[in-house]
């Protein structure tokens, strides 16, 4: 751009160029790798089956039909049948309903309050101090094991797994945003702003907040497929998600009574978590290579 | 290096608060009251008052908590309320097996992953490191209960291999049966620390053959294999050690997925009983002397960080 369209276009102009830029930029690069593209590919594809559960079901995935208990795959069911003859099929792409909600809120509660805590503690250093030793007790705590106690104690639902995979997520997202905010916090601009008169509140979150948000969004998207993993693994435990409502980590559970019998009830459900958490890991990979690309 | 300790030391209190505040605090948690909760609707009021008692909910909060830390000092971490022994003893006869299978998953996932990680890293870009580096991804996120009910699917009902189920003792079955039966929970506990040393074994790897002594060496004229074996390895031996040491503690953590697989009467299994049974004092119990041993590791590891690079002490 000459110097003559510049001051054309003035200096909202230029930002305004330079920020589409930017976005072009990343889009390009989303577009070119194939993480990216495979994992979200897979994330929209789950979030699809789990918005149209009940068009895409072909039964009803609590029905029991007991003169159909544990059907091999094909004919009727195309993936057989569990224990009360309930339609796997239908099961699984319910419990993909249940592993998007919890991730999905699990990653954005994790997010949001992990972007809180980390950012005033970098900016207040009073509060530093308590905040982080609050976030290394925590994190001292093996986080599956938290997890179940939490569980234990809060009692079965799907709420409660989000409540219990926030409070074991948020810690970690907390140190990411500190960090990401304590360089920012150091950088010119941010003390021009302060001799400017800038208030507190606007500095956080008017000129660090954005500062820190591709770090942030990479850590929730990891924190969105760990979470997936966790809500499996507590519900495989039978402290999740409660039993009649299909979750993949329950229906695991039931798979695992019968598995020298009834094969399909591990494999299918296994894939579809496998599917998942791949799909996720690769989605948060890709993400970062655009978003934080010095990360790696 | 004393400086060093006694500052990582002090670094312990706040987080020994804060943990067990959090723990404390668990079974505040509960919906009403933690004791009728507990009894079930059988308990008659004056069963739930005695328990209320007994768990010393009448008084205020902060007496409380300074109650429950004293009795920790004590030795008293709280009593069950269907097993009998001391927590003590019922947590230490639960860690064994629970240790006995990380120490398999541990040696597991070292045996093949450290050989693996260095086969990647000297083949780096050719076939040999792309299959290896699929693999570690594959073992890092793939979960624990995934691969455990896999092996079994594969190893006891395919092909009949290993049993599928159980826990035998050294003393009545011998060694032959105990390592034959923590064989598969082993593997399904250690894949993703596998996939980790996998990992943390090829970068470190490679850092290292890029480095100039290891040009020095090649110029002096030292073979390929004492290159290897006397230069490479033991500065690699660092990092892999303390991923060691981190997949000890988060084995130790993670234990329960495998051990409901399994039917091991470890500790993992211990806490989800306990769990059904709202035996409360139980959980609280076993998560803080998880938890301490998991700060006790960490501290140990970081004092042989101190111990090995002068470096990490002066920060």
């Amino acid at each position: 751009m000459d110097a003559w369209t510049l001051e054309q276009r003035g200096l909202a102009g230029v930002k305004r160029r330079l920020r589409r830029e930017q976005r072009q930029l990343k889009l390009r690069r989303f577009f070119r790798s194939k993480q990216a593209v495979i994992g979200s590919l897979i994330v929209l594809l789950l979030a699809l089956a789990a918005l149209l559960a009940p068009v895409l079901a072909p039964a009803d995935p609590l029905a029991q039909t007991v003169s159909d208990r544990l059907a091999a795959p094909g004919g009727e069911y195309l993936l057989g049948t569990d224990k009360l003859g309930r339609d796997l099929l239908s099961r699984i792409i319910y419990g993909a309903r249940v592993s998007m909600i919890v991730g999905m809120s699990v990653g954005l509660s994790s997010m949001v309050f992990g972007m809180i805590v980390g950012l005033y503690a970098a900016y207040y250093k009073a509060l530093d101090n308590v905040l982080m030793r609050i976030c290394d007790g925590l994190s001292a705590i093996p986080s599956t094991l938290l997890a179940i106690a939490l569980m234990a104690m809060l009692g079965q639902s799907t709420f409660n797994v989000i409540l219990a995979l926030s409070i074991v997520y948020i810690p970690r997202m907390a140190r990411i945003a500190r960090s990401s905010a304590l360089i920012v916090k150091e950088q010119t601009y941010i003390e021009a702003l302060r001799s400017q008169g800038a208030s507190s509140f606007r500095i956080i979150w008017g000129h660090i907040a954005p500062n820190i948000l591709s770090a942030v969004v990479v850590q929730a998207s990891y924190n969105f497929a760990n979470s997936i993993i966790t809500e499996a693994a507590l519900s495989f435990l039978g402290v999740g998600v409660p039993a009649p409502q299909p979750s993949w980590g329950n229906i695991l559970s039931e798979g695992r009574e019968v598995i020298s019998s009834a094969w399909w009830m591990i494999v299918y459900p296994g894939l579809a978590t496998a599917l998942a958490v791949m799909g996720t890991n690769v989605f948060g990979d890709g993400l970062r290579d655009i978003l934080d690309p010095h990360a790696n | 290096m004393l400086k060093y300790v006694i500052r990582r030391l002090l670094t312990l209190i706040p987080v020994l608060f804060i943990v067990s505040v959090v723990i404390f605090l668990l079974i505040h948690l509960v919906p009403g009251d933690p004791a009728a909760v507990m009894l079930g609707d059988q308990a008659t009021p004056e069963q739930i008052a005695a328990l209320r008692e007994t768990l010393g909910l009448n008084e205020p909060l902060v007496l409380q908590y300074v109650h429950w830390v004293r009795d920790i000092f004590h030795g008293d971490l709280g009593t069950s309320l269907f097993m009998s022994g001391t927590m003590w003893e019922i947590i230490r006869s639960h860690m064994i097996p629970t240790v006995q299978q990380t120490l398999v998953a541990i040696a597991f996932a070292t045996i093949v992953g450290v050989p693996l990680g260095m086969l990647a890293a000297v083949k780096r870009s050719r076939a040999a490191d792309q299959v290896i580096s699929a693999f570690s991804i594959i073992g890092v996120s793939m979960p624990s209960f995934l691969m455990g009910l896999g092996l079994v699917l594969l190893f006891s009902v395919k092909l009949g291999w290993l049993p599928s189920s159980g826990y035998k003792e050294i003393g009545a079955y011998g060694w032959g049966t105990h390592i034959r039966y923590l064989l598969l929970p082993g593997i399904a506990l250690g894949f993703i620390e596998m996939g980790l040393i996998i990992r943390m074994t090829r970068s470190s790897m490679l850092e290292i053959l890029g480095a100039d002594y290891m040009r020095m060496a090649k110029a002096k004229g030292v073979s390929r294999f004492r290159m290897f074996a006397r230069h490479a390895m033991k500065n690699a031996l660092v990092g892999i050690v303390t991923v060691v040491g981190l997949a000890f503690i988060s084995c130790l953590g993670g234990a329960a997925v495998t051990e409901t697989i399994f039917n091991i009467p470890g500790i993992g299994k211990l806490t989800l009983n306990a769990v059904m049974r709202r035996d409360y004092e139980v959980v609280q119990a076993v998560v803080l002397v998880v938890s301490l041993l998991n700060v006790l590791c960490t501290l140990v590891l970081d004092l042989l960080y101190g111990l090995i690079d002068p470096r990490v002490r002066m920060e």
